[in-house]
């Protein structure tokens, strides 16, 4: 946000609805989560997806392509809180220092 | 008014974020993950009300907004006022032709602080009048925005800012406010008590509240690792042994009288002593560091097994 005075809309409204995906929260991590895939069961079978659902900054990505499963995190806005590691059922996912 | 509620997490993952990342909610907190269930559970056009509280500063950091739908906050003890307002006016502006939606679901959002103690009047005068609102209250045990002062759902024993704990306290001293069962008194037509861990409990119950005709109240249990001072990966955890403790066991209530427990609470035989949840917690420490709290600590647990014996009783549970 580095809008001119001008450039403000009127009253200072916010106009665009989640623009905070402006703002990336990704520095605040002390811990990155690496994910491993060969036990995740999402990617064997499409299922589980127990750490995007419990994910408080929606820093994962569950991406279903041509019946193929992708995952992937999006570190620009993981904190690193490591809620995903410790509710892993399989413990696909460790957590390294930064 | 016809999206159904997303529990299979094929259909989760179709439904649209109502919360958007780059908020700025401390790492580990669950109010994020509640604001997302929540989400799951919508039926079409929504409208947020939201009282002052650790979500709401955090998600609205001007210039930037972490909601994705219709939002308002005024102040911290009107949220349901607000809320009432917001029904009204949709009432009047659909009936001179200024709105095209037949339905928009009002969902009210406060924290523990803004339900509890100082939203409480405008929270039953709400539920007095009948507004078709859901009131969600998401439940951290203190003020931990301002600096974790002690609210009206802080537990006994519980160590804040204005609560500490040592030689002469224990902490908090007084015991948890029954909000559930307040607001059910009211005999309002849907009450219910959710944590974030079941998550499909959570996401049936919310759907339920809305679609009740009249007001309805969710109550939350939100683990908050820097007030409780326990590891931000474990939030979800604590979560989880809230309900096996019974510190927050999950029912519903209907019309104020009708008490009917959920699963996840039904399936406990017998409750986890309390100790497995107060020990990842560094708010609790000086119960088990000081012997003299020891005496305290066993009469915090009498009192959960007395009220969980008493809800056993009005949910007709052995």
């Amino acid at each position: 946000m580095s809008e001119k005075f001008d450039e403000i809309p009127m009253a200072g409204n916010i106009i665009k609805p989640g623009n905070a995906t402006e703002y990336k929260t990704g520095g605040w991590r002390s811990e990155r989560p690496v994910h491993i895939p060969e036990t995740c069961l999402w990617i064997k079978n499409g299922t589980c997806g127990i750490c995007w659902i419990y994910c408080p900054d929606m820093a994962i990505k569950l991406i279903e392509k041509d019946g193929k499963y992708e995952f992937e995190y999006d570190y620009d806005y993981c904190k690193g809180c490591g809620i995903c590691y410790n509710e892993c059922p399989t413990d696909s996912i460790k957590m390294e220092k930064e | 008014m016809t999206e159904e509620a997303a529990v299979r997490i094929k259909d989760m993952l179709e439904k649209d974020e109502i919360l958007s990342s780059g908020h700025r909610m401390c790492a580990g907190c669950a109010a994020p993950t509640i604001v997302k269930l929540m989400g799951m559970a919508l039926r079409g056009p929504t409208v947020v009300c939201e009282a002052t509280g650790c979500l709401e500063v955090a998600t609205t950091i001007y210039p930037y907004t972490a909601w994705k739908i219709p939002w308002i906050h005024v102040a911290f003890e009107n949220a349901s006022a607000v809320a009432s307002g917001v029904v009204e006016a949709y009432k009047v502006m659909h009936q001179k032709g200024r709105f095209e939606h037949e339905h928009v679901d009002v969902i009210a959002i406060g924290g523990d602080g803004g339900t509890f103690d100082i939203g409480f009047g405008s929270l039953s005068g709400m539920l007095e009048r009948g507004h078709d609102v859901v009131y969600m209250v998401y439940d951290n045990g203190a003020y931990q925005n301002t600096g974790i002062q002690r609210s009206g759902a802080t537990l006994p024993g519980q160590e804040t800012t204005t609560s500490w704990a040592g030689k002469v306290s224990p902490g908090k001293e007084q015991r948890k406010k029954p909000i559930a069962e307040i607001v059910a008194a009211h005999k309002i037509p849907y009450v219910a008590t959710v944590s974030p861990y079941h998550r499909r409990d959570f996401i049936q119950k919310f759907r339920k509240a809305l679609e009740v005709e009249g007001p309805a109240f969710i109550h939350a249990i939100s683990p908050c690792p820097r007030g409780w001072r326990s590891e931000t990966g474990k939030s979800m955890e604590l979560a989880k042994l809230a309900v096996e403790t019974g510190i927050h066991p999950l029912y519903e209530v209907f019309d104020g009288e009708e008490y009917k427990m959920s699963g996840p609470s039904k399936r406990i035989k017998e409750l986890t002593p309390i100790e497995d949840y107060m020990k990842p917690q560094g708010q609790f420490r000086h119960l088990f560091k000081d012997p003299q709290w020891e005496g305290f600590r066993e009469q915090i647990q009498t009192w959960i097994k007395e009220d969980w014996e008493l809800l056993k009783k009005k949910c007709g549970v052995e």
